[in-house]
């Protein structure tokens, strides 16, 4: 496991922002952090980089207390929006950074490449457009090559092509064996690229498991006539506008019990929810 | 052990350099070194040799000790005498800037999080500011010396370099400097941002114990309280090291004492703007 949390819990005053969270992303794999905003994503992070200390539970990053420089490290982070002296250019923000991780200068030449900021690396910070800055803020992440990149809402700002390159950018990270914690609020922006997910939702976490898993057993959709008799014929049907959704059922002996008691039946087809909607029924319910 | 000390050492190293990385090509260090030595140019040496080549002098100063103030051997004391107040308060709005800035910068986050431990964050901080300190005074009295040897040269006057007692002051001079310094970091950390932290600093430098010394002269309690202030110590500082009759520059305490006062405010602000640091949630 590459970082682990029991019941990790943060309050301000009397409101936990973030409520008794376990959650563990292994070694190798891409994890999406998952919640709308407020949700409490942020907080678990900081709590992770040892920016703000646990009111409950506790943490582990790469097998370490977070914070602590053997953390700190071996991990790369980008923590709500990119944080950097506005009157230095790219690669002189970078430099700073570099001597603070004490890696040699010749790391930030790799990472703007990464990120594709070579050509504007002199400019100073000031000037760069949201999207250039949050690029900015990745590459930092990057320099030296962490065990662990935790990237809080790396495509902030982005526009679809940025989004397009820091999927492929994530994709060729995990390529090289590194661990990427991802967070977004976004979830048809990171299904591809995530092997797993954890979902947030007013601070617990309500689902972590594969992206298939997440979205569940199929359901049926059956449009049949009259399909009144139908509903009451299939145990556990429900009944949406002029067509039911079955849950866990087995198409051929659902059409043999409609056919048998004189029900027609015009179209059986599995009913693909899209993650959204079951991030939305799993967010909005908690 | 010797490994541990040897990786803080390490990252304060690291520290040290990124922060006199980004200090160095920060405009405001320039603007407000370059406003600093302006001032105790034109007040040390321009409007002094105005006065006494024009006869205009008008500030009850005798034109022996016009002639004094600017002679090349007391180079050391026209460093020290700035410093209490007007030098004091831009090395104080330097470091609170510096350090209050990082906050709404995201800086902070960024420091925090490279790897170094919060007070290896710190130390570097404080010691990359050291520098500039060091910096700072040692290039005021560099220009203080050239322009004092261009007026004895242009006068004519036998002069001679400055001695011990030149030592003294800039050792003053760096004592004071820290203090402000010092100062100016806590404000940085504790309010946790530059203008706030600045405009504090400004008020306590500049006005506030001015004002206090004003009550001072009423109450005898608020006087001998007044001399051992921030400011006040490093007043008494100043004049008894020679940095007499500039504003701010006091003679109520022997030197050792205001040196041991500045010691303890140096050790007092820096520990508690690391405490605070070190203590308390970045968000
Ligand atoms: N220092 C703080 N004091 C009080 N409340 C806080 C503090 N920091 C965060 N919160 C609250 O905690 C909740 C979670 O915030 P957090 O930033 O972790 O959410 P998030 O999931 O990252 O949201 P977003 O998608 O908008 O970035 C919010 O309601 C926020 O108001
Ligand atoms: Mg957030």
């Amino acid at each position: 496991m590459i970082v682990t949390t029991e019941k990790l819990t943060k309050r301000y005053g009397d409101r936990a922002v973030v409520d008794e969270v376990s959650l563990s992303v292994r070694r190798g794999e891409v994890y999406g952090f998952l919640g709308p905003n407020g949700a409490g994503k942020t907080t678990t992070i900081r709590m992770l980089l040892g920016l703000v200390k646990p009111t409950g539970g506790t943490a582990r990053v790469l097998g370490e207390a977070p914070g602590t420089p053997k953390a700190l490290l071996r991990v790369g982070s980008l923590i709500e929006g990119p944080g950097f002296y506005p009157y230095l250019s790219g690669r002189d923000n970078l430099r700073v950074h570099a001597a603070r991780r004490g890696l040699a200068r010749s790391h930030v030449e790799a990472a703007l490449e990464q990120v594709d900021l070579v050509g504007a690396a002199g400019q100073g910070f000031r000037r760069y457009s949201l999207g250039m800055k949050q690029r900015l803020g990745v590459a930092a992440a990057l320099l030296g090559r962490p065990e662990l990149l935790i990237l809080d809402e790396p495509t902030n700002g982005l526009d679809p092509a940025g989004m397009a390159d820091m999927r492929d950018l994530v994709r060729a990270l995990t390529a090289q064996g590194q661990t990427v914690l991802l967070s977004s609020h976004l979830l048809g922006e990171v299904e591809e690229i995530c092997d797993r997910v954890g979902v947030i939702a007013n601070g617990r976490l309500v689902a972590e498991s594969t992206v298939e898993q997440l979205r569940g057993d199929t359901v049926l959709l059956v449009r049949a006539d009259p399909v009144e008799k139908a509903h009451v014929l299939i145990e556990g049907s429900s009944l949406h506008g002029d067509v039911l959704h079955v849950r866990e059922a087995d198409a051929a002996s659902l059409v043999r019990t409609l056919v048998q008691a004189d029900v027609d039946v015009r179209e059986v087809r599995p009913l693909l929810r899209t993650l959204e909607e079951v991030f939305f029924e799993m967010t909005g319910a908690a | 052990m010797g490994s541990v000390m040897d990786t803080v050492m390490g990252s304060v190293m690291g520290t040290v350099k990124a922060e006199l990385l980004r200090l160095w090509k920060w405009p405001a260090t320039w603007v407000l070194t370059g406003v600093w030595l302006v001032m105790t140019l034109t007040f040390g040496y321009v409007f002094n040799y105005l006065a006494l080549s024009g006869g205009t002098n008008t500030r009850d100063l005798s034109q022996q000790q016009l002639i004094g103030s600017m002679q090349p051997e007391n180079a050391g004391a026209a460093v020290v005498r700035g410093l209490p107040m007007f030098g004091g308060a831009i090395v104080l709005v330097l470091a609170a800037l510096a350090v209050g800035s990082g906050y709404g910068w995201g800086t902070w986050k960024t420091t925090l999080t490279a790897g170094p431990r919060r007070v290896s964050a710190m130390a570097g901080t404080l010691g990359a500011l050291a520098v500039v300190v060091v910096v700072l005074v040692a290039l005021t009295f560099v220009v203080d010396l050239g322009a004092a040897i261009a007026v004895a040269s242009l006068e004519d006057w036998g002069w001679s370099l400055p001695g011990w007692s030149a030592v003294e002051a800039v050792g003053a001079s760096l004592l004071i400097a820290a203090m402000w310094t010092a100062f100016g970091v806590f404000l940085g950390v504790a309010t946790r941002g530059p203008a706030l932290a600045v405009g504090l600093g400004l008020m306590w430098a500049v006005v506030a114990e001015n004002l206090l010394r004003g009550v001072g002269s009423l109450l005898g309690p608020v006087e001998s309280l007044t001399g051992v202030l921030p400011g006040g110590s490093a007043g008494n500082l100043a004049g008894a090291v020679g940095g007499s009759g500039a504003p701010g520059v006091l003679n109520d305490l022997s030197g050792t004492t205001a040196a041991l006062f500045l010691l303890g405010y140096v050790v007092f602000f820096a520990g508690a703007a690391t405490l605070l640091k070190v203590r308390r949630d970045l968000v």
